[in-house]
């Protein structure tokens, strides 16, 4: 098995061995040797970004959208710092990525070398496991078992650090088969009796709610199917988080919209009476908990999770199942069926009442205007007008994230791709160069922000060059919205550096990369503008011009439990100024 | 329901927070920057680390043994002891005070100078502690204890009136008690 062969042909070979078939990079002098190999081989295609940080947001793109790990490739020094936002992001958003960095030659480590920097102890933090290849030897191991770790377990970034000389020097390649990590086996089937107690739970649950998380998506299309089936079997009510959007379709009866912050009334109230809660593949993040010791402060909880480290990591929960959710529904399933519980029919339509009640006060409403777009108005046109296409959507982050996520619907999963954890902004563009890499004819979307977008706008030039039409549909109102909108609740209307004076003409700016212009500017044009914009064959930069001081609602204040909302219309005035206590306002 | 909010709604206020100490044996590949690595992740998610004892136990698998001493709330602790499970190298991590009464050992070297009374008194100490003298001139002593914690603790507590002019410590070594492996 084993053959001689360069470092640098180790790292090609171990690719194709991986099935790569596209990496995302950008050469510099640490990184020439594979280069080289790239030039003289055509089975892997690289995509060559603008800048580092593009680099992994596509990949991350890439992943998100396939299933598969994405692979950037960049040089020492500069080329991993610029790397690390993208890792962490990938990190606390559990995304595969696998991260190969040049390094100076091992004679140089520690020498202040010119674009030296020390990558491992850099990314340690801001990676799942990352390595430094000082032996040519040891080269296709870990190539083999980045992969491994990347994929399993709970996904994450990987990075492989390899000094210029190991990708000269010539050693023993060996194929993935013969690679078995010594260490790392995440625990992936649950626990029987676990399973069999968490039926018991929901089958004796009055209230119940089951409520996912991205890890649903991360189980792969098969848990999304298993989840739905769940929701089938039970006429439970489900909610979501950020990243959980598309495992169950938002067209379902059962669907509670989004939770959190800034999700529904229903959704968050049914989280706060409820009597079980079945949290699955999500992690009860402060953007989901609100305030800690009044969140959901009745309900018995049941937490699905494959890393154990999320169980009772911020809310105690009553029943742990330790497992890859798609493996846990299975059996659960199973379990469920074959004992048929006799659920308290009477008690869950009491439930079912409730929760349309709730979902009455028609949370997400907004106040419409035919003199100027309302940033909802926009989103709700963009879903109606390309609902039917083979559509990809990302964002960056800010108000247009959030209105994106309650007014854009997902009926699969791995359609929606935005940056939850870190809330990185500039993730957007890049990230959609990276889904349309992976699926050349589909309609992908990147629902921006004017002040996000500009962050990694030089990507559009990746676009150009490898004819990736990607839409670049920004929301703009000239402000860093969520900014602005704290700014008003929480510092008395100060705008301190939240207006961004002197945009770009973002029409001209499309020309000037070689693509499309489109604004919008009146409701009446929107429509129109926005077909013309999927019409197009090339990457778009839409201007859709929207009313400058829309807030966000819902909203959980700060500090505040799921029951205590701001809902936009009926609290509009006086009593926001007073929403958020003292002791929420130190809180992000 | 707008109670006041007394309490940020990061920490749990359903949780009365008792911390404890706890004794973590953790066996770890001994490969390059897996000490960084636990190291890091304390710093990080703002842990405790009391006392931290690393050297190689067993050569031909390259395995190193890291005797640690955390303090933290009983839910701190869970989450040390899974996010230490969730570093790649780690081989495991066992938690020896809620096993049981584990044997733990540390070793100091404690430097008195001093002459007369003081100076006599500083060695008779040391015999009723079983100090072992391991220097001496005319003017000092450098002794060598073992012991637990607190024995450690009140050695040099006596020893600071007499010319204590300096301390070397090792960190607390520790293992299970009765025939069985961890």
């Amino acid at each position: 098995m084993a053959r001689e062969m360069t470092g640098a042909q180790m790292v090609l070979k171990a690719l194709a061995d991986q099935d790569v078939e596209h990496i995302f990079g950008y050469p510099g002098g640490a990184v020439l040797p594979i280069y080289d190999e790239i030039f003289q081989r055509n089975d892997i295609q690289h995509i060559l970004v603008r800048h580092e940080q593009g680099a992994v947001h596509a990949a991350e793109g890439y992943a998100r959208s396939t299933g598969k790990p994405g692979v950037v490739l960049v040089t020492s020094g500069p080329g991993a710092t610029n790397a690390v936002t993208g890792l962490t992001d990938a990190l606390m958003d559990s995304i595969p990525i696998v991260c190969i960095t040049g390094q100076v030659p091992t004679h140089l480590i520690g020498n202040d070398a010119f674009q030296e920097c020390d990558t491992v102890g850099i990314t340690r933090p801001c990676t799942k496991h990352n390595y430094l290849v000082k032996d040519v030897n040891d080269l296709a191991r870990v190539m083999h078992e980045a992969f491994y770790v990347a994929i399993s377990g709970r996904p994450g970034p990987v990075v492989v650090d390899i000094p210029k000389d190991v990708q000269f020097a010539s050693g023993e390649y060996v194929g993935p088969s013969n690679v078995k990590h010594k260490t790392y086996r995440p625990t992936v089937t649950g626990s029987q009796d676990a399973i069999r107690a968490a039926v018991d739970l929901m089958a004796g649950a009055r209230k119940p709610i089951l409520y996912s998380g991205g890890g649903v998506i991360n189980s792969g299309p098969a848990a999304s199917q298993l989840l739905r089936e769940l929701v089938r079997l039970t006429g439970f009510p489900i909610t979501s988080t950020l990243m959980g959007l598309g495992a169950f379709p938002a067209s379902g009866k059962e669907w509670l919209g989004m939770l959190g912050m800034h999700g529904t009334y229903e959704a968050n109230m049914a989280m706060h009476d409820c009597d079980v809660m079945v949290c699955i593949g999500a992690r009860f993040d402060d953007r989901i908990t609100g305030r800690l010791d009044a969140f959901s402060p009745d309900s018995k909880k049941i937490h699905i999770d494959i890393d154990p480290s999320s169980i009772n990591k911020n809310v105690h929960v009553d029943l742990p199942v330790i497992g890859d959710v798609g493996h846990v529904l299975e059996e659960l399933i199973r379990v469920w069926k074959a004992r048929t519980p006799e659920l308290d029919a009477k008690a869950i339509a009491d439930w079912w009442q409730q929760i349309e009640q709730w979902r009455a006060r028609k949370s997400l409403s907004f106040r419409n205007r035919d003199d100027v777009i309302m940033p909802q108005y926009a989103i709700q046109r963009l879903y109606e007008l390309t609902k039917d296409h083979d559509t990809f959507i990302t964002t960056e982050v800010g108000q247009h994230q959030m209105w994106a996520a309650q007014h854009y619907h997902f009926e699969e999963p791995n359609r929606w791709m935005t940056s939850g954890g870190l809330g990185t902004m500039g993730y957007g563009l890049p990230a959609a160069v990276g889904v349309q890499k992976a699926h050349p004819d589909a309609l992908v979307i990147d629902i921006a922000g004017e002040a996000s977008v500009l962050m990694n706008m030089q990507e559009m030039s990746t676009a150009v060059q490898f004819d990736l039409p990607v839409k670049i549909f920004i929301v703009n109102n000239q402000y860093m919205g969520m900014v602005r909108q704290w700014q008003e609740l929480l510092h008395g209307g100060r705008y301190a550096h939240s207006y961004t004076d002197a945009l770009p003409d973002f029409v001209k700016l499309a020309e000037a990369y070689q693509c499309v212009g489109i604004r919008a500017e009146k409701p009446a044009e929107l429509d129109d503008a926005i077909k013309e914009m999927i019409a197009v064959r090339k990457p778009v930069i839409f201007d859709c011009v929207v009313d400058q001081v829309e807030n966000c609602y819902p909203m959980i204040p700060s500090g505040e439990a799921h029951n205590n909302m701001l809902l936009g219309n009926a609290d509009e005035g006086g009593e926001l100024k007073d929403a958020i206590s003292e002791e929420g306002k130190v809180l992000v | 329901m707008s109670t006041s909010s007394a309490q940020s709604h990061y920490p749990s206020a359903t949780y009365t927070p008792t911390t404890e100490s706890h004794t973590l044996s953790v066996l770890v590949d001994n490969e390059p920057g897996v000490l960084a690595r636990v190291i890091g992740l304390f710093s990080g998610r703002g842990y405790n680390i009391d006392s931290l004892t690393v050297s190689e136990t067993e050569h031909e698998s390259h395995l190193s043994r890291i005797t640690m001493v955390t303090t933290g709330t009983p839910m701190v602790i869970e989450q040390i002891i899974h996010q230490l499970e969730r570093l790649v190298p780690i081989h495991s991590v066992t938690d020896l005070t809620v096993d049981g009464n584990p044997l733990e050992r540390e070793l100091a070297l404690v430097k008195v100078a001093g002459k007369g009374d003081a100076r006599v008194e500083a060695l008779r100490l040391a015999e009723a502690f079983r100090a072992q003298v391991i220097d001496a001139s005319t003017e000092h002593f450098v002794f060598e204890i073992t012991g637990r914690l607190n024995k450690i603790e009140q050695f040099i507590t006596l020893m600071q009136p007499l010319g204590l002019v300096e301390v070397a410590r090792t960190g607390i070594a520790a293992i299970g008690r009765g025939k069985e492996a961890m």
